[in-house]
């Protein structure tokens, strides 16, 4: 990205996406920082200076202070000490940031992953149907609108009777 | 960022992102006096993840008014560290939150409210704030789904909690005459394109209000609005009482941290 970078340019950015990429969200251990799409940008500016950008995912998410402190210690802990952290507001983090691998892994894990874009109007009123991450049925039921963090919901499959959480598509 | 301001108009910028962080933290910190109390585990939850929301937005916004401020003063000395007269949170935001019905219903009426709000900002020609409220937005539309979804089943629900709610409705009624009452700093904002004009917005606000009322087979209170100036500083009694359990431990060990 950077013009002044003297040598292979985004051989540094690469390397701090991928250690990024190793990062947990601590609620959600099995997504990545990378994953959830809270990592906006890694760049090098005109002095060679390199920052990451971090984006909150809900105003008052208290994992957004764990997140900057793991965030910095890996960049620490890989030579990257003098990486600066930054945190983005605009635009707006939502679930259409989650990545493709984010969803698979968060099926994966017993999670549902938010049903299609949010800007879809339908949104507003609620998913239904939402798909059982267990048994693959879509026959489920809203119990509450907020779950065990700020990004999820929770649901109760009709088929298998389970109940599971509902990463909102919000 | 944004155009220089006077030093007046910084003054009025400054009051005005107070109002919209003081209101966010009030209702906040009301929110979080369910924990543990809520009718159901669900809804103890649901209250506890308004409340997380609110908080954040006002830690956002306050860290803005103390950078306008320009005195150092931070999110914590804002919230922690002011007098009553010296918040401007709107009267709505701090009424104690009664019972359930209470509570839902103060909640409908300030989520319809920043859901107006909100849109309008999120196209101000401050980016600051403009960015806060795009965020702001989207977790708004959910809390009004949430306070929207409850006062239809209380409304629409049995003879008692008809009543319950048709009875708060009337007692919170009088609070919301402030949300829409500019005043010079209202105005001044507007002019600027930093907020949205409160006219439209009280329209908009008041379709949805009307909208879901009928839903909840409940009826819009004829009562004329009191001018509460919550805003303005001037506060109903309840305010002191909130920042007194609120701001206890900053004031009886100032600076703790943990």
């Amino acid at each position: 990205m950077s013009s002044a970078a003297s040598a292979s340019p985004g051989t540094r950015e690469e390397r701090i996406w991928q250690l990024l990429g190793a990062v947990p969200d601590p609620e959600i251990p099995v997504l990545s920082i990378v994953d959830l799409g809270i990592v906006r940008h890694v760049r090098c500016d005109a002095h060679g200076r390199m920052t990451v950008g971090l984006t909150p995912t809900y105003s008052g998410c208290p994992a957004t202070e764990a997140i900057r402190a793991a965030t910095r210690a890996a960049l620490d802990a890989h030579g990257e000490g003098d990486v600066c952290l930054e945190e983005v507001l605009s635009p707006p983090w939502s679930s259409d940031w989650l990545s493709a691998q984010g969803q698979q892994k968060l099926r994966e894990f017993g999670i549902a992953p938010p049903q299609g874009p949010v800007t879809n109007p339908r949104q507003l009123w609620g998913a239904t149907g939402v798909t059982c991450p267990r048994c693959g049925s879509h026959d489920s039921e809203r119990l509450s609108e907020f779950g065990s963090t700020p990004c999820k919901a929770h649901y109760r499959c009709i088929r298998c009777r389970e109940p599971f959480d509902y990463f909102k598509c919000i | 960022m944004t155009t220089p301001l006077t030093p007046a108009a910084t003054a009025a910028h400054l009051r005005y992102v107070l109002r919209l962080g003081d209101t966010s933290l009030i209702l906040g910190q009301r929110l979080g006096e369910w924990i543990g109390h809520a009718p159901a585990l669900e809804e103890d939850l649901g209250l506890a993840n308004l409340a997380l929301d609110l908080i954040g937005q006002a830690r956002l916004l306050l860290s803005y008014a103390g950078e306008l401020e320009g005195r150092g003063r931070d999110e914590d000395a804002l919230a922690f560290l002011r007098e009553a007269p010296e918040f401007a949170s709107v009267s709505l935001a701090e009424q104690p939150n009664g019972d359930f019905a209470c509570t839902i219903v103060r909640q409908w009426l300030i989520d319809a409210w920043q859901l107006q709000l909100y849109q309008g900002l999120a196209c101000s020609t401050d980016a600051r704030l403009a960015a806060i409220a795009a965020k702001a937005l989207k977790e708004t539309r959910y809390h009004y789904r949430f306070s929207s979804g409850w006062l239809v089943r209380l409304g629409d629900g049995t003879a008692e909690s008809h009543r319950r709610t048709q009875r708060a409705l009337e007692e919170l009624w009088r609070f919301t005459h402030e949300l829409f009452a500019p005043d010079e700093i209202d105005v001044e904002m507007a002019a600027a394109g930093i907020a949205p004009d409160l006219a439209p917005l009280a329209a908009a606000w008041s379709a949805m209000i009307d909208a879901d009322l009928q839903a909840a087979t409940l009826t819009r209170p004829a009562g004329q609005a009191y001018a509460w100036h919550g805003k303005r500083g001037v506060h109903t009694e309840h305010l002191s009482h909130l920042l007194t359990e609120m701001q206890h431990l900053q004031r009886s060990f100032p600076g703790a941290r943990w």
